[in-house]
């Protein structure tokens, strides 16, 4: 059986890899891809806190529903924006849409 | 608390009292939004219809009163209500409040008429009557009111319309100059009476008359003097006495209706209605009572110095009528309130027509107000000349005529109180008057011509004018007669007691021997007989000469020329002494107050000009806060769970 520990692990170089690609990328696509890794490395760590309670607690599984749930409307949400900006302005790139500076 | 106690017959005017101020209020509301648009000189109409209805009901009311509905309180709705203090919205009916309704109302009604022609002219003719109706709104609830608080509403309210119409020709600096300090001046008045009222709650738990007048025995005797010296602070203001009284003669800024109505017949005698209401305190508290004696004589004679000198016919009217208020309270100190009402309903009669006239010879002569420009008018204007004379001999006290009945009391009622310096000084007050009558009627209407073209283009007013000149003259002639007969048990007396009955203190009223009356009344008919004669001597037959007596008097006559000095005092002593002081007060207001105010907003400012640096728009920035944060999270959290901050 692998230990938590290696589930973990994953878990959290994912969730970095996602971190550094929304802080570094300015494509705005990648962006979200990342932003999506980092919800997956969350789902990961979820399920297997989930399955070491084993029978007794199943609501990490139930939780991690709800997040697929959330992402696929933030995907949306995050798509139809980019999809606008684009026609807006032909560009992707976040550091070019810099217009709502205080 | 009760709606109704003790409806002894039916009273269906009473339980319709509130229609009476509804009507101005009314018409008030109607010409205010419509009038200067749609309904021009309609506005006139409007109005004295309205009051002309207030004044068929109040006669109603009046009757029912008569038929022995002596105490009514009309609620219309609660109005402010904290455990056990109540303040409603309600009349309180009774001889003094019907007899008040009915010369406000009454009155207005003529003046209003009067005012349709006098003004005719005028642009500003809609916000004249506006304003009007307004004022006898206000006028109405004031004497309605069953409480030092609605009165108190009533009280500012023909104070503001007092302000407005003073200020009628607001294009000439005189009149808002006027305005305003006749508002001032109320203002120091108001001061009393709120401090009056404010203590009658403290010491009662109540400002409802019914209630504070049954519970006087629980007030000490230094409360009670607090609250009547605050109220008759509040009266003086009002009613232009010593030392308040120089608003009044200023006042006549005005257009001459409104001086008629609001500065001789009605607001003015709001003071004289307010001690009187309050009989029941000022009763108990006797050296209250000395000093309104002494202050309404002072004043008495005081303001009937002045107007003897004086050119302008209108000021010889108000100075008049400060003296005139000056006897009121002098009634009203030396104990006899039902006389100081009574010489107040002759007063507004034969003031009010003594104005009227005034306006109607200034209407003839193209706003000239000057005496020394008339005479010889009685030809040219024979309506006015014959109903002023009856006023001026009501002035003057001769009988039969109103003004003899009511005075004749006042001055009697200080004789058998004992107070015979009073006496003295009412006496003489009463030769001056009937001179400074004499004078003023004489200069306007007899002799010769002085101004020759104004003469000539001198005419009668027309009919809307002096209707309401013989009308007044009708109750000039009659009033006095009919109610005040004999003296000191006439009807008006019979009437008036239920109102002004001090509880407990009934019963031992000695009427005086009938040779004292006689004594007296033949003392103030020759008093005034002399007045005229000195008058007539003087301007008929110059023995001795007017200008001859004023060179003369020298010294003395410049001091009545600029009347004692007062507003010079006034003005150089108070006025700039509080000026100084409100510069002090200004200064801190902009840069203390005003500082502080603009300093937090410029600190808001500048923190926000710094936080808004941080909204940079790039995405990548707000991306790296959020890992910022969340990192700081996870240290905190850490260091938490390490330990760290609990050791």
């Amino acid at each position: 059986m692998i230990p938590l520990g290696a589930f973990i692990a994953v878990s959290a170089v994912l969730f970095f890899i996602g971190v550094a690609g929304v802080l570094v990328r300015r494509n705005a696509v990648v962006i979200l891809m990342c932003v999506e890794l980092m919800l997956n490395a969350t789902n990961l760590a979820l399920v297997a806190f989930s399955r070491k309670a084993g029978m007794i607690d199943e609501r990490g599984s139930v939780f991690v529903v709800f997040v697929f749930v959330v992402a696929a409307a933030e995907v949306a949400v995050g798509l139809a924006i980019v999809l606008s900006l684009y026609r807006n302005r032909p560009t992707v790139d976040v550091d070019e849409v810099h217009a709502m500076k205080g | 608390m009760t709606p109704a106690t003790e409806v002894a017959t039916s009273a269906t005017f009473i339980q319709l009292v509130w229609l009476i101020p509804a009507f101005p209020l009314a018409a008030f509301l109607i010409n205010g939004l419509f009038g200067k648009r749609w309904l021009g000189h309609a506005t006139g109409w409007i109005a004295a219809a309205a009051v002309a209805a207030s004044a068929v009901l109040s006669i109603g009311v009046f009757l029912d009163v008569l038929r022995g509905n002596v105490h009514t309180t009309v609620t219309l709705y609660r109005w402010i209500g904290v455990g056990d203090f109540e303040v409603n919205i309600a009349a309180l009916v009774d001889p003094l409040s019907s007899v008040m309704l009915l010369v406000v109302t009454v009155v207005s009604t003529l003046i209003f008429v009067y005012s349709i022609g006098y003004m005719a002219h005028d642009h500003g003719f809609p916000r004249f009557f506006t304003w009007l109706s307004l004022f006898v709104f206000a006028m109405l609830i004031l004497v309605m009111a069953d409480n030092y608080l609605l009165m108190f509403v009533g009280w500012e309210g023909v104070g503001l319309c007092s302000y407005l119409l003073i200020g009628f020709w607001f294009e000439r600096p005189e009149p808002y100059v006027a305005a305003k300090k006749a508002f001032v001046m109320n203002r120091i008045g108001d001061w009393g009476y709120t401090i009056g009222m404010v203590t009658t709650f403290l010491v009662f738990g109540s400002m409802t008359f019914t209630e504070v007048f049954e519970h006087v025995d629980i007030a000490t005797q230094a409360n009670l003097l607090l609250i009547c010296l605050a109220f008759f602070v509040g009266a003086t203001g009002k009613s232009a006495q010593l030392p308040l009284y120089s608003w009044l003669p200023d006042a006549m800024e005005g257009p001459t209706p409104v001086s008629a109505l609001i500065h001789a017949a009605t607001m003015v005698t709001a003071g004289v209605y307010l001690v009187a209401r309050s009989t029941p305190l000022f009763a108990a508290a006797a050296p209250a009572l000395e000093v309104v004696a002494v202050v309404g004589a002072l004043t008495a004679i005081f303001a009937a110095t002045i107007a003897l000198v004086q050119f302008d016919i209108k000021r010889v009217m108000a100075y008049s009528t400060v003296s005139q208020l000056g006897y009121m309270f002098l009634a009203l100190g030396v104990g006899a309130p039902i006389a100081a009402v009574f010489h107040l309903a002759t007063h507004a009669f034969f003031k009010a027509l003594l104005f009227l006239g005034s306006g109607s010879v200034i209407h003839g002569m193209q706003g000239e107000q000057d005496m020394r420009k008339m005479g010889g008018l009685r030809r040219k204007m024979p309506v006015t000349y014959w109903t002023m004379l009856l006023a001026g001999g009501a002035l003057a006290a001769i009988p039969p005529l109103a003004g003899f009945w009511s005075k004749d009391e006042i001055v009697g009622a200080a004789w058998t109180s004992g107070h015979t310096a009073l006496w003295v000084v009412g006496i003489i007050t009463a030769i001056l008057t009937a001179f400074y009558v004499t004078r003023a009627m004489w200069m306007t209407f007899h002799g010769e011509p002085r101004d020759h073209h104004l003469y000539d283009h001198a005419h009668e007013s027309p009919a809307v004018m002096t209707l309401p000149l013989v009308a007044l003259a009708v109750g000039t002639v009659t009033l006095g007669a009919v109610v005040g007969f004999p003296p000191d048990a006439g009807f008006i007396h019979t009437f008036l007691t239920p109102s002004v009955e001090v509880h407990g203190a009934g019963g031992e009223h000695h009427a005086p021997e009938i040779a004292t009356i006689l004594a007296l009344a033949a003392v103030s008919v020759g008093a005034g007989i002399v007045g005229i004669l000195i008058g007539l001597s003087m301007y008929v037959r110059h023995r001795p000469d007017p200008s001859a007596v004023s060179r003369a008097a020298g010294p003395f006559y410049r001091v009545l020329v600029n009347k004692y000095y007062v507003d010079d005092l006034y003005d150089r002593r108070i006025v700039d002494l509080l000026r100084g002081a409100f510069g002090v007060m200004w200064a801190f207001d902009v840069h203390v107050i005003d500082g502080i105010a603009n300093g937090l907003g410029r600190l808001a400012a500048l923190g926000g000009g710094g936080a808004r640096r941080l909204q940079t728009g790039v995405v990548g920035n707000y991306a790296f806060m959020v890992v910022a944060g969340l990192f700081l999270l996870i240290v905190a959290y850490g260091g938490y769970a390490a330990g760290v901050f609990t050791r």
